[in-house]
């Protein structure tokens, strides 16, 4: 049992850190939330529906009209030009081949990657390709994106860049932003924290004083 | 949608090109080998029935001696000219009656001579027998009936009487049959090898010509006789075989003393035999495409899990269990199609080298290249579903974990 009587309330457009030591449970409530993973027991509500009572399909369903997935691992396709990664989520809705190709265009644009559209994640660093990942998440225009443990792979730098990414996200586009982190310095960007324990919320408290700028030795973008 | 998916499992077959390659060699050898059997095989027996045709099509022979292959038949006694013109007269279903009287002989003209055999018969043998003139005339019934000194060449012994020398066709010239001389009158069209040797070594002359020029006997060797268009041969032989016990004085429990030879029923054994050996060859090589099969299904569950990543993220970003599903299943009928479409590609050139190399007729036979082609997209279906099924039930969480 990973997760021992949670009671836990996002509001549409929170940005949200969740921290916790490994096998605290907050992968799990990850999973849940974003209707990967049903609970055993009790409850989970996403726009008022009964997230445990869907079937694989509808939660396929839920997932790729509303949410939004950066993993640790980038998780690109390997050999794939960046602008194919960011169609990916778009030939599961049905879109024609010209409207994926605006679309990620666009995406790939709001991630500062314009002019990248050609090159393969092998081309990339590591920093450019957590950006195509995101660019992917965002491509769909979701209420949520969940981030696990985005600049787990990054060097401090990369990291803030991924971070303020992120947080013009929630703040210019109104994306609820679920964070999954180890490190304070990223968390720190988040409105709330959310501390996991032994499967339980230990902690679930409003940041009052979040960070809004990237520390100035990395403003710069030198990728 | 499907446009898509189909386009991800081309680019997926060319990222893998020496795989892919691979992979469809098994139906690629497959295909072409069902499709090189059944079109030699067809064409072989098509050959066999050419052949068959050139003898004569519904024609009996009815020879003397106890079975097939009896030849002369030592003591049993040979036909006459009246059993005939008997059967002739007193069987239904009979278009022409031709006795024919054989020897061999040693025949010169030109300086040369060649030994062949000498066939007596009536006009009626052209007809039956399926000659034809390639140049000169048939004997005429009353030379048949005087036993005049003419003779008809086949092929065979026209070049080798004539063939050397120029300016003559061998019409017209005088060849000598042992101790007499007849006028070569007509040439006929060669008929080629057939199941009997070689058909166009022979002279035909007229019956009585034979009997009394070169026999010296009024036997007959054998009675050829067509049948009419569209008769039956069993009925008939069956009469047939009544009448001629009678004229031969057999009593009830005495075996025939002669053979009816049905070059009908021969055809039609040789043909269904030929059709029983091409579809067992054809089911040889459709257990390499069996096999080929296999090998695709092999490769498709390396692909899953080696994607297995892939398709965690497929399945995070909302890929329904049925579109996992089909994207792989499409990817195993592409590669199983194409393996198709090339192995169709080489059976064609394979078989058709192959048919002229061994001097049988080549037909390209659309209804076995499609339905080879059907078989090998359906042995896709069949041997992609598992792999596919297998990557559509992934739980994206485990794959997307996957090392």
């Amino acid at each position: 049992m990973a997760l021992k009587g949670i009671d836990l309330d996002i509001a549409a457009g929170e940005f949200v850190a969740i921290m916790g030591p490994s096998g605290s449970g907050k992968s799990t409530a990850m999973n849940i939330l974003g209707c990967l993973d049903t609970p055993t027991a009790g409850q989970y509500l996403f726009k008022g529906a009964h997230v445990e009572a869907l079937s694989r399909d509808q939660r396929a369903r839920l997932r790729r009209r509303f949410l939004g997935f950066v993993f640790q691992g980038f998780n690109l396709l390997a050999r794939t030009s960046a602008q194919e990664n960011v169609e990916l989520p778009l030939l599961y809705r049905g879109d024609s081949a010209a409207d994926r190709r605006a679309s990620a265009a666009k995406a790939l644009q709001d991630v500062g990657l314009a002019g990248w559209e050609r090159h393969t994640p092998a081309e990339l660093s590591g920093g450019q390709q957590q950006r195509v990942a995101i660019a992917r998440a965002i491509v769909t225009e979701p209420a949520v994106v969940l981030a696990d443990e985005p600049t787990g792979n990054l060097d401090t730098q990369r990291s803030h860049e991924i971070m303020g990414l992120l947080l013009a996200l929630n703040r210019d586009h109104g994306i609820t932003v679920l964070m999954v982190t180890h490190e304070p310095d990223m968390a720190a960007y988040a409105h709330r924290m959310v501390h996991f324990l032994d499967g339980r919320i230990a902690q679930d408290a409003v940041n009052a004083n979040p960070t809004t700028v990237a520390p100035a030795s990395s403003a710069a973008e030198t990728t | 949608m499907l446009f898509s998916v189909f386009m991800l499992a081309l680019r997926s077959v060319r990222r893998n090109l020496l795989r892919s390659f691979l992979t469809i060699l098994g139906i690629v050898i497959g295909v072409s080998a069902v499709i090189t059997m059944v079109t030699l095989g067809n064409g072989a027996t098509r050959a066999i029935e050419e052949k068959i045709t050139s003898l004569g099509i519904n024609m009996l022979i009815v020879s003397p001696g106890q079975r097939i292959g009896g030849g002369g038949g030592g003591g049993v006694p040979q036909f006459i000219e009246a059993d005939a013109e008997a059967i002739a007269a007193q069987i239904g279903g009979v278009a022409a009656v031709a006795p024919q009287g054989q020897a061999r002989a040693t025949v010169v003209a030109n300086g040369r001579n060649w030994a062949t055999t000498v066939s007596g018969s009536t006009v009626d043998l052209f007809d039956i027998g399926n000659w034809e003139l390639a140049s000169g005339r048939v004997f005429a019934p009353d030379e048949q009936l005087s036993g005049a000194a003419v003779c008809v060449l086949g092929e065979t012994v026209r070049r080798e009487l004539f063939g050397g020398t120029p300016g003559t066709t061998g019409l017209g010239e005088q060849l000598r049959i042992k101790q007499f001389s007849c006028n070569v009158i007509g040439i006929l069209v060669p008929k080629g090898q057939g199941g009997m040797g070689d058909q166009d070594d022979t002279v035909i002359v007229p019956l009585h010509t034979l009997q009394r020029r070169v026999t010296g006997s009024h036997r007959v060797s054998f009675l050829v006789v067509s049948m009419a268009e569209g008769a039956d041969s069993r009925p008939l032989k069956a009469s047939l075989g009544q009448l001629m016990r009678e004229r031969r004085h057999l009593s009830e429990g005495d075996d025939d003393n002669f053979n009816i030879f049905d070059t009908q029923q021969l055809a039609e054994t040789l043909s269904s035999t030929m059709g029983v050996l091409t579809s067992l060859l054809g089911a040889v090589a459709a257990v390499s495409l069996l096999v080929g099969g296999i090998g695709i299904m092999n490769i498709m569950l390396v692909s899953v899990t080696e994607r297995t990543r892939e398709i965690g993220l497929r399945l995070a970003v909302g890929a329904l269990e049925g579109e996992v599903l089909l994207q792989f299943l499409i990817e195993a009928v592409v590669l199983s199609a194409l393996g198709g479409v090339v192995g169709v590609v080489i059976a064609t050139v394979a078989s058709w080298a192959l048919a002229s190399a061994m001097a049988v007729p080549y037909s390209f036979d659309p209804a076995i290249n499609l339905l080879s082609l059907l078989f090998s997209a359906a042995i896709g279906v069949m041997f992609g579903y598992f792999p596919a099924r297998r990557a559509a039930r992934m739980d994206p969480i485990e794959a997307l974990r996957h090392e």
